[in-house]
């Protein structure tokens, strides 16, 4: 069946082989930010998806009608909608945690994948493509996140998801807190090594040199 | 894609209709969990609270009841150290602003420029009805911004119990130590006066026997300042000086 095989191909491609930070490298801003904790990184990770995945399959069924002088607005309007409304459920549902990712899911209005998929799979396929292509690039980014947010939250903390996994000598353990790894910055390394990592499983994915 | 097509009407109604999908999306998201999220705000602020006042074992998830049962939201004139009468819903945070209320912050460092003349602060109660403790909002500025926490003293004026940051933007693992368990338990039993002087200082040193000082974070030298600070004023003639030394909830 091509049908099944497109579909896997759209949906886990961005996962290793397409992986939207590691190979397109968009939406590392947010990838920088809010890792500090594996927590506040699932969440982001699952709001993006859902914001991703929509978007994709709103613009997708309307993609006939938009005009196309205006269709960048039409993409923003309809992606702001979405994250507005995210936004609004996860201060209902999940204060705690809104209040840590603060600004960074009113920006993901500005996250390059969201607006990189719109724009290069949902204008031109079919509506449930789409989704499948939002929740894979989704899930892709996801998967960074998560490997970079257990890794700062293990040694920078000692713990993972509020558990304590190495005690701190703060609190009376014998593991000293890596100081570099709880700062945003140190998120460039990490991904850093993670592309270098995914280059050498995959030499396809490696630049030709110029 | 429909460029063939494109006419000044079709465009313009594409964009209105896909507006007003959005808007109705939008306003009825907003309007339909207002009442939740108004109701996360305050059990947000009401735990912070329970905490302070070291309720949170008794309450146990019932944040809202025992924060109805214990506690006590009154409010006090700084100047004079007198409980006054205030709108409803007022915040000396949202009033700090307001021309009615604000008072310009002179010769310190604490951080700010104006404070409201009114403070929010809440009496904690035991089953008898007597005041056991008490829950003072203070201010300063950190390393980065303001950090906001509240102080819970006992009914002597004297003897601190907790100092609980609820809001604050200093740096992770550092500064961001002053919210560590270990770190806040450090200031119980601290005494803030000494013959009626400020005297609580954050500084350099094992301090444990000390009832007058606690120890300092290390590696966040202008955080400690800034918790420094914050008591001082708040302790001092232009914050709550005068009602703990009146000790206006006695009478």
């Amino acid at each position: 069946m091509a049908e099944t095989k497109e579909m896997k191909k759209v949906l886990l491609g961005p996962i290793l082989d397409n992986n939207p930070i590691a190979l397109q490298v968009l939406g590392v801003c947010s990838a920088l930010a809010i890792t500090t904790k594996l927590e506040t990184a699932l969440v982001m990770s699952l709001a993006l998806t859902v914001v991703c995945a929509f978007s994709n399959l709103f613009i997708s069924l309307i993609r006939n009608q938009i005009p196309s002088s205006v269709r960048i607005i039409i993409q923003m309007t309809i992606i702001a909608s979405l994250v507005i409304v995210v936004d609004q459920v996860l201060k209902a549902y999940s204060y705690e945690i809104s209040k840590q990712l603060s600004v960074f899911v009113g920006l993901i209005i500005t996250n390059c994948i969201v607006m990189g998929r719109a724009e290069a799979y949902a204008m031109k396929s079919p509506p449930f493509m789409s989704f499948l292509d939002g929740l894979g690039n989704g899930i892709g980014y996801s998967m960074v996140l998560i490997v970079i947010g257990s890794i700062k939250e293990l040694f920078g903390f000692g713990t993972l998801l509020g558990f304590e996994i190495l005690p701190l000598i703060q609190n009376g353990g014998w593991y000293q807190g890596n100081g570099l790894l709880i700062l945003p910055f140190s998120s460039f390394f990490l991904i850093g090594g993670l592309i270098w990592a995914i280059r050498t499983i995959r030499p396809a994915q490696v630049e030709p040199k110029e | 894609m429909s460029a063939k097509k494109e006419t000044l009407g079709k465009t313009v109604g594409v964009v209105v209709a896909v507006c007003l999908v959005c808007s109705i999306v939008v306003s009825s998201a907003a309007v339909g969990l207002r009442s939740l999220q108004q109701t996360n705000a305050a059990i947000d602020k009401q735990s912070n609270i329970v905490q302070a006042a070291g309720l949170s074992d008794i309450a146990a998830g019932d944040i809202s009841g025992t924060f109805e049962k214990y506690i006590e939201e009154r409010f006090i004139n700084l100047e004079t150290g007198e409980y006054v009468e205030v709108p409803e819903g007022y915040d000396m945070y949202k009033e700090a602003k307001n021309p009615e209320f604000s008072v310009p912050v002179t010769g310190s460092n604490v951080g700010f420029k104006q404070r409201a003349s009114i403070a929010n602060i809440y009496l904690v109660r035991n089953d008898a009805g007597d005041v056991t403790r008490l829950v003072l909002p203070v201010h300063g500025s950190g390393l980065w911004d303001l950090m906001y926490g509240l102080l819970a003293i006992d009914a002597d004026g004297n003897t601190v119990r907790e100092l609980i940051y609820y809001q604050h933007k200093e740096t992770p693992g550092l500064g961001g130590e002053i919210q560590n368990p270990s770190w806040k338990a450090k200031w119980n039993g601290k005494k803030l006066f000494n013959n009626g002087e400020v005297a609580l200082e954050v500084n350099k040193g094992d301090n444990s026997k000390n009832q007058y000082a606690v120890d300092a974070l290390s590696g966040a030298t202008l955080t400690s300042n800034g918790v420094q600070n914050t008591l001082t004023y708040w302790a001092g003639k232009n914050g709550y000086g005068l009602y703990l030394k009146n000790q206006t909830w006695k009478s």
